[in-house]
């Protein structure tokens, strides 16, 4: 499946040869052909992504020239650890919140994909509905839940709140709490936060849907088939026997999961940020525009901490696909 | 049917439908009280009476109102000038760089496939300070903006470029998985018969790969339209933002105004849902074909 196995699998020579009978022109075209995207590409994504990481070592207020910027080794990361922790737990405390929540959401989206193969009457429309939103921007979804889900008087979703009604866009005080030793405030889920979970797990889940059905469709029938014949249950065949041999998708799934959590931004940056949903992305955002804009070193730090969460996935998955195509 | 479904006792047929229909009501639940509020009136009407109150009377006064505050018709605009031009740089570029690493053996194709794949699944903010600074210095003729700033930043230009480099990656991974599948015969003969590289991918390849075409067009279409971030940060001034901002202008202007907020979001909605519905195969074929998008 991987875009490598061709290369790694093909007789070098053989294909080699062939590349250097190419005419002069042909090269040159072909040159052209990757150059011009792979410029863009690095230059546009990775230098940037790598200019953070100096920049995140640097004080610079981004008016002064470039060059005035000074270096502070690990001050910026010392600072934002200890003085600006109050803005930089509660961020990574609500990422950590979302990645849990999205795990569950793909958990339910991988069993609506498992129930939906079943190829009752009706699939594709099931398919359908429960996939719609995920073609709607997430900035879009968090307006339509704030008109009809979560206003104090019409909201729907105090109607099913125990307790008094509330205003689940603004109110930011917590389901609960937990208190760390090394900080000195405690770190919790706000009552708002929780309502923007929902409204990204009724994006989440068709998602993961839709691209485990495609797995489960490939699943080789007789594998199943064989096991119901050795007595195994339902679940135990599941468990047992379809999800180890999606191992991929498998991969695939817990990858864009941790990732979209870690770079939830639009939500939360839509409905102006309100006080209790503060993200990683948004604080990154913040401290690097606007107000907050002249304290470049700090932002890029912030930023390097998202990365440093995100890089390690991102390279699960790139070995992913480079094993997955060798084999 | 296959024989999955033969397995299921008629009991268990019921009970699955039930809940499945259950659930699919729920999913449909906020876009349908939303599409209703969208014409009620909500000091007068949906607050008085309930959300799930008959309305009094119906209105586009919602429509009309977000329709002039948010802009939509310029925003709208801003948005296809920023698509359209993207979605065809991407889908060539990925389909130049996919046809070279698969159909070509060269040091490096495994490299490039590998940093394309890496560099679509890193967060945008990770990147976004640099690039800024880049686009302010980088000089770009008034001739070819939309702005006379005489620099990239602040131009749509500098929107569809960074668009362009980050959904490349994706596109390039569906469509080399694409390529493979064509028996490379075919572009041995074309080499016999003395066809150059570049006839072999804008004659011979590219018409075979019309069906993965259509179906990233789909999914990229839908994905630029609904950017928030980069159209957000790199275009300072209001008028000049895409559609999804006009998200931020009316919540701010109309909070509590549900029911406006309700007919805004329909509005911006509606020309992703109507590509949905039209063309749903090629959505779903398209995630799935790469199955690989962060």
């Amino acid at each position: 499946m991987g875009p490598i196995d061709q290369a790694e699998a093909a007789p070098h020579t053989g294909r080699r040869r062939r590349f250097s009978q190419l005419s002069r022109n042909d090269k040159l075209v072909l040159s052209v052909m990757v150059g011009v995207p792979a410029f863009l590409h690095i230059v546009l994504v990775w230098i940037p992504a790598i200019l953070t990481g100096v920049l995140s070592f640097m004080e610079w207020d981004n008016v002064t020239p470039i060059s005035s910027a000074e270096f502070v080794g690990f001050r910026n990361y010392w600072q934002i650890f200890t003085i600006f922790d109050n803005q930089l737990f509660p961020a990574l405390f609500n990422n950590l919140v979302l990645i849990v929540w999205l795990f569950l959401c793909s958990a339910i989206g991988i069993g609506l994909a498992y129930l939906l193969d079943k190829n009752l009457k009706g699939t594709r429309f099931y398919q359908s509905t429960y996939y719609f939103p995920v073609v709607l921007s997430v900035a879009v979804v968090g307006f339509i839940w704030k008109s009809v889900m979560f206003g104090r008087e019409t909201g729907l979703l105090n109607l099913v709140w125990p307790g008094p009604p509330i205003d689940f866009v603004g109110d930011q005080t917590k389901i609960f709490e937990i208190n760390f030793p090394f900080l000195d405030f405690p770190l919790g889920l706000s009552k708002n936060f929780a309502a923007l979970l929902l409204a990204m797990a009724w994006r989440h889940i068709g998602y993961i849907m839709v691209l485990y059905l495609a797995g489960l469709k490939s699943f080789d029938p007789s594998l199943r088939e064989a096991a119901s014949i050795d007595g195994c249950s339902e679940w135990q065949t599941f468990r047992r026997v379809v999800f180890p041999g999606l191992k991929p998708i498998n991969v695939v799934v817990a990858v864009i999961t941790v990732i979209e959590a870690l770079r939830a931004y639009d939500i939360v940056a839509a409905l102006s940020e309100p006080r209790g949903t503060e993200v990683m992305g948004t604080l990154v955002t913040n401290s690097l525009m606007g107000e907050g804009g002249g304290r470049v070193g700090i932002g890029s730090a912030y930023g390097m901490v998202l990365f440093l969460l995100c890089v390690g996935f991102i390279i699960w998955y790139v070995v992913n696909n480079f094993r997955e195509a060798k084999e | 049917m296959t024989t999955n479904s033969v397995g299921l006792t008629r009991r268990n047929k019921i009970t699955l439908t039930i809940l499945l229909t259950f659930i699919a009501a729920v999913w449909v639940l906020p876009m349908a009280m939303a599409l209703l509020s969208s014409f009620r009136y909500f000091e007068s009407d949906t607050l008085l009476n309930g959300p799930f109150s008959w309305p009094k009377t119906l209105t586009l006064d919602n429509y009309r109102e977000a329709w002039r505050v948010g802009d939509i018709w310029t925003h709208f605009g801003n948005t296809m000038f920023i698509t359209i031009p993207a979605l065809v740089l991407i889908l060539l570029f990925s389909s130049m760089l996919a046809f070279a690493c698969t159909r070509f053996s060269w040091k490096f194709n495994v490299f490039f496939l590998v940093l394309f794949t890496a560099g679509n699944l890193m967060p945008q903010q990770v990147i976004f300070q640099p690039l800024f600074q880049i686009f302010k210095k980088t000089p770009w003729p008034d001739l070819l903006s939309d702005t006379n700033t005489g620099y990239l930043l602040g131009t749509k230009v500098a929107v569809i470029l960074i668009h362009v480099a980050f959904q490349t990656g994706f596109c390039t991974f569906v469509l080399s998985n694409y390529m493979k599948t064509i028996p490379k015969e075919l572009g041995e003969a074309a080499m016999v018969d003395g066809a150059s590289v570049w006839r072999q991918y804008w004659q011979i390849i590219l018409p075979l790969c019309r069906p993965a075409f259509a179906a990233l067009a789909t999914l990229e279409f839908t994905w630029l339209y609904n950017d928030f971030f980069w159209g957000n940060v790199l275009l300072q001034q209001g008028s000049e933002k895409p559609i999804t901002s006009s998200i931020s202008v009316l919540n701010g202007q109309y909070a509590s105004d549900y029911n406006l907020i309700a007919a805004a979001s329909m509005m911006i909605a509606l020309p992703t849902l109507a590509v949905y519905l039209a063309l749903q195969k090629q959505f779903i074929s398209g995630l799935t074909l790469g199955a690989n998008k962060g």
